[in-house]
């Protein structure tokens, strides 16, 4: 027994004590629900046992199941898949009804044991579900913990009775921001909403779970919905108090996904079914609707993106082979504007002591204001302390005093973006470093071995481009210039752990990764315009495909004038290749209108005097009118999407993008590319890769070559091949 | 095929569909049975044996209205022979019509030779939505469907024709203009009765929901009744914009003053074949030249009246401008505005004596309703052809075409 750790005490209450060696948090594995099976058999059949506390050896109770379970559920099924992982749902679901029911009479409800669930930290996923299953729920007071059911967020729902109990806990309208959003909750708030029922101190946890166990009597261990008379708490959906509900319910899930997130639905459809019927009827609704999801290719998608890869690249899935720890302990940041006190906030938040520089005291001031400004906004919402961000800024220094930087085991450079300026910084910088002190310079459109070539050691010169606002984005592109050395990656990933963020590594080209994948979907709708296409139909297709901001919109968060600036540098750079269109005279036309964007209240769209957007600008239509007739909607989707995806791609071909993980998780990091579909290379592999070749060369005759089918895509159709072998699409069971 | 005629029709006034309505305190079921027995009195139906069956539409079949409200009218009638069947039949705001239309097709098909058809509902006594539903609560259905509530739909229809809140409001002015005259003028007085108690006192004898002298102004301060459920509390406009995805909002044009108004009434349809009208000394008033039904697009749900037109029309190798009068169902300004805009029809043969929004519409009865009306005006005017249709819930179409014989 490795995971469930069982112990009989002298009162003869059992103990299990989840504690999986050598990790820092339990997850439920298929070993371990075995274990916690056979034991809950032990409490229900031993005479000695009267009844069982849960617990975990951890500070943290559970953070949730391994979802490399599902994988292994539709593998050993063979042909049948979604038999074997309904199969598989269903005896969890068994084993939890075990522990509810606890062995008691199921006509009179009398002589079963009772089982508590005794929390000492955060209760996640499987790790609420397992203590819903229980007759009491205790939780310490730890206000760091974190209760709730995170699993919409990457792609599925509670499927282990989570969903079905927690609804028959508390109305749908209550329940829905814990099952539907995955809001999560300290053991406070937890008792307030009627998750959990009591909060202790954290020395009792066990000592009162054994007491209740001890004193609770029958009636105390019957769940309300196991009792005559149960009703749905708010109205069951044909119930005159619940209907409106239900109806109001799918028609926000359904807005607010924009209908392309199956998970959701599903739960809500598992709500719907499930709330008409007894409970041990929806528990089997449950799974049949968890088991569509699981078997759906953008659930396999987002837990392998979102989950599985980007936890990888977290833990340093191409870090280099270089054994010493590269953990930052001075951080030098050169630049004190917007990005570089953001830089310096995620730094000293973490505890690195910050050396803050700019030209002039005045200035680097100005960048810890920032600082102080983000995290008085954190205390305003409670969630940080006064101590906390005391802390973080006392861990910052302003300065413009070039020589304080003695001793920073790692600089990240964020003066403005030219070449002439960063050169000299470079130099500046470096002289007062230690030898092996690694310089970033955080860039997005400047060459890294351009920018490496002032620097006293290539092989130490690296790029790290945050995304802004840095304390919001989580995605970092680490760039490596043409010399740069395995050390320099090392270091900037370990810093890039330290601070918490997702990492990707790529080669160094022009826009880098990300940047050069967003262009063109900007790009691509706006010219559209010059087409007669309606902006509203480029606008909303876009966000029905899951883009967070369509292109026009996004054209005016990014700004006008940047655009425009970044146009006319490639313009000048590609010269004879830069591939010219529509879209750069709509850009260049607002830019020359001074219509900015959001920030000066007018770009594509027109603005109130406080900034929020009030429709499409007049100007827009009166210039590009709409034509009578509009394409398919479907050819504005493909364009949309494809002028994203066939530029990641290339950076695949290219060897910009080193591993399609990479390439993925930053998608959707970086620019938030339809998360539903795990991203472009998920999404290929969704569609196949005939597909995508139809889609292309279609694409190509009516619009030109900017869509041209990839031979590598090509080939990957020829040959019935994807890209990550079979995982996504089911072809095989991964 | 044997023809099916129309012999009579009968209806009860509209009253308003609210406590302080006339008809709030008459059950659904003796609505029905009073327009049979009207029915079958004025027609001197002396053995009603002879009906093969009673068809009335009735939407929200629930309550009072629930176990099949058809056979429980026969039951209550005083002049109905028990052997006579019945059937509820719910195509939502065809369901009148489309009573009718099954039962001239069973005529047609030498199924009977004769029926009773028609509608009721008693919309301030059983409420609208009260029977629940799967097409707006189930997830999955009402996902797959992109749901959104009629006033929704409506508003897409004016949204995506660009009908603005000022022609729907001159469209309920004139609606109003209409039914007044043809209510002082005594138009109705050929199908309406006289509703009474069981004392054979009269409860209502006119249709109470017209208002007299309403104008731009007036109808100028009511809000838009779907606004809110569009725009915030549950945000339904998303949902459309995502059917319709080259709009940038939905113009919520439709309130109170230009959408028909709840309301009780019931109404009754004698169909048979020519045999039924010698054997029993009856004139057939008018011919079910053809009956057409269609589905359609669900989320902007009410434009069902054009394409079923252009079925029957197609079916029946007719045009529009074969047709003498229209009687399109005024469920709201936008749906009969497209239909207007769409066959270019002559307003001055469409809803003549105006319709749902100053009479009302209550639900199962109207389809009835308004094909007594079309009869009654074809004969005034001494025309040949008419076509009523309705846009039904959930996007469907009904429509019929009778003339005069």
């Amino acid at each position: 027994m490795a995971e469930f750790h069982y112990e009989l005490d002298s009162d003869g209450v059992a103990i299990i004590t989840w504690d999986i060696a050598d990790k820092s948090m339990n997850v439920l594995t298929l070993e371990g629900a075995a274990e916690l099976n056979q034991h809950i058999d032990t409490v229900l059949s031993d005479e000695n046992v009267k009844g069982a506390v849960i617990t975990s050896g951890k500070k943290d109770f559970a953070g949730g199941m391994d979802l490399n379970i599902v994988a292994k559920m539709k593998a050993d099924a063979g042909d049948n898949p979604a038999q074997g992982v309904f199969d598989g749902v269903m005896s969890l679901h068994h084993m939890l009804r075990k522990i509810e029911r606890a062995g008691m009479d199921p006509k009179t409800n009398k002589g079963g044991k009772p089982i508590v669930a005794a929390l000492p930290g955060t209760a996640l996923g499987i790790g609420y579900e397992i203590p819903l299953a229980c007759h009491r729920i205790f939780a310490a007071d730890n206000p760091k913990a974190k209760i709730g059911l995170p699993e919409i967020l990457v792609g599925i729902f509670p499927g282990s009775g989570g969903t079905t109990r927690i609804v028959r806990k508390m109305d749908l309208m209550s329940a829905a921001p814990i099952l539907l959003e995955g809001k999560l909750s300290a053991p406070a708030d937890a008792l307030k909403k009627g998750m959990i029922d009591e909060v202790v101190p954290a020395d009792e946890l066990i000592a009162k779970s054994k007491d209740w166990v001890l004193n609770a009597g029958d009636a105390d261990i019957v769940k309300p919905w196991d009792q005559k008379g149960y009703k749905i708490p708010g109205g069951a959906p044909y119930h005159p108090a619940g209907f409106m509900n239900y109806v109001g319910a799918a028609a926000m899930i359904h807005g607010k996904t924009r209908g392309v997130y199956p998970a959701a639905r599903a739960a809500l459809s598992a709500v719907y079914e499930g709330n008409q019927v007894p409970f041990d009827t929806a528990i089997q609704i449950e799974a049949r609707w968890f088991t569509k999801v699981l078997m759906n290719p953008s659930s396999s998608a987002m837990i392998n993106t979102l989950f599985i890869n980007k936890s990888a690249l977290e833990k340093g899935a191409n870090r280099p082979d270089v054994s010493k720890d590269m953990k930052t302990k001075k951080l030098g940041v050169i630049g004190a504007g917007f990005m570089g006190a953001g830089i310096a906030f995620v730094s000293a938040k973490v505890g690195i002591e910050v050396i803050l520089i700019d030209r002039d005291q005045e200035s680097a001031d100005r960048g810890k204001e920032t600082i102080k400004g983000i995290l008085d906004e954190g205390i305003k919402r409670k969630k940080v302390t006064q101590e906390s961000a005391d802390a973080t800024l006392g861990l910052v220094t302003p300065t413009a005093d070039f020589e304080k930087l003695d001793g920073c085991d790692l600089i990240v450079e964020a003066v403005f973006e030219d070449m002439g300026v960063k050169h000299e910084t470079t130099q500046k910088v470096e002289a007062q470093l230690p030898k092996d002190a690694i310089f970033a310079t955080n860039t997005s459109t400047l060459p890294i071995t351009e920018l490496a070539k002032a620097s006293r050691n290539d092989t130490r010169f690296i790029g790290i481009h945050f995304f802004s606002p840095v304390h919001k984005m989580n995605l970092v592109e680490i760039i490596k210039g043409e010399n740069t050395g395995d050390e320099a990656v090392a270091k900037a990933l370990d810093f890039v752990a330290q601070i918490k963020k997702t990492p990707i590594v790529v080669n160094d080209a022009r826009f880098f990764y990300a940047n050069r994948c967003i262009l063109p979907y900007v790009n691509e709708g706006v010219r559209m315009l010059d087409e007669g296409i309606s902006p509203h139909l480029i606008e909303n297709v876009a966000k029905d495909m899951g883009m967070p901001l369509g292109p026009l919109q996004l054209a005016d968060e990014v700004a006008i004038d940047l655009s425009y600036k970044i146009m006319v540098a490639t313009q000048k750079a590609l010269g004879d290749d830069y591939p010219f269109s529509a879209a750069d005279d709509i850009i260049a036309w607002l830019n020359g209108e001074e219509r900015y964007g959001k920030k000066a209240k007018a770009g594509f769209y027109a603005y109130d005097d406080k900034g929020k957007r009030t429709g499409i600008w007049q100007g827009i239509t009166d210039k590009y009118p709409t034509a009578e007739d509009q394409p398919e909607v479907s050819e504005v989707r493909h364009r949309l999407i494809m002028a994203q995806v066939l530029e990641a791609v290339r950076a695949l071909d290219e060897g910009v993008l080193m591993d399609i993980r990479e390439g993925d998780v930053a998608s959707i990091l970086g620019w938030g590319f339809m998360p539903w579909s795990g991203g472009p290379f998920s999404w290929l592999d969704m569609i196949g890769a005939e597909q995508a070749v139809a889609i292309c060369d279609g694409l190509t005759e009516k619009f030109g070559e900017r869509f041209t089918t990839p031979q590598s895509l090509r080939d990957m159709a020829a040959k019935g091949e994807d890209f990550y072998g079979g995982a996504i699409s089911g072809k095989k069971a991964a | 095929m044997t023809d099916a005629y129309i012999y009579d029709t009968v209806r009860t006034p509209r009253g308003k569909g609210r406590k302080d309505g006339a008809l709030h305190e008459v059950t659904a079921v003796k609505l029905a049975a009073d327009v049979m027995d009207e029915l079958v009195t004025r027609n001197n139906l002396e053995d009603t044996s002879q009906i093969e069956d009673v068809i009335l539409g009735n939407v929200t079949q629930i309550g009072e209205q629930g176990a099949c409200l058809a056979r429980s009218a026969v039951l209550y009638s005083d002049k109905i022979n028990e052997s006579v069947p019945g059937v509820s039949v719910n195509r939502f705001c065809a369901s009148g019509l489309e009573a009718v239309n099954m039962a001239a097709n069973q005529v047609r098909g030498d199924a009977g030779d004769v029926y009773i058809a028609g509608g009721v509902e008693s919309m301030s006594r059983v409420p609208m939505g009260s029977d629940g539903g799967a097409i707006a609560a189930d997830p999955y259905l009402a996902m797959k469907s992109y749901f959104v509530p009629q006033g929704i739909s409506s508003d897409i229809i004016a949204t995506e024709y660009g009908f603005s809140r000022d022609m729907c409001d001159e469209y309920a002015v004139e609606s109003q203009k209409r039914a007044t005259a043809a209510r002082e003028s005594g138009k109705f007085k050929k199908s309406v009765m006289t509703v009474m108690d069981h004392n054979g006192l009269p409860i209502l004898d006119h249709d109470e929901q017209i208002r007299p002298g309403t104008d731009m102004q007036a109808l100028g301060a009511l809000n838009p009744s779907f606004q809110m459920m569009g725009e915030q509390m549950p945000g339904f406009d998303a949902i459309a914009l995502m059917k319709y995805p080259h709009l940038e909002k939905i113009n919520h044009v439709h309130h109170a003053g230009n959408s028909s108004a709840i309301t009780d009434g019931a109404a009754a349809v004698l169909i048979g074949n020519k045999e039924f009208g010698e054997r029993n000394g009856l004139k057939p008033r008018a011919r079910v030249r053809a009956t057409a039904k269609i589905g359609t697009d669900p989320t902007i749900m009410l434009t069902g009246p054009v394409p079923v037109t252009e079925k029957i029309l197609k079916e029946t190798g007719m045009e529009i401008g074969d047709l003498d009068l229209f009687e399109v169902n005024e469920a709201f300004a936008s749906v009969v505005l497209r239909f207007m805009t769409y066959f270019n029809a002559d307003y001055d043969k469409l809803n003549v004596n105006g319709g749902a929004i100053a009479m009302g519409h209550p639900l199962g009865a109207t389809g009835a309703m308004i094909l007594g009306t079309l009869i009654d005006e074809l004969e005034a005017q001494d025309k040949e052809t008419g076509l009523a249709t309705l846009c039904i819930g959930s996007g469907m179409g009904a429509a019929t075409i009778i003339e005069r014989v």
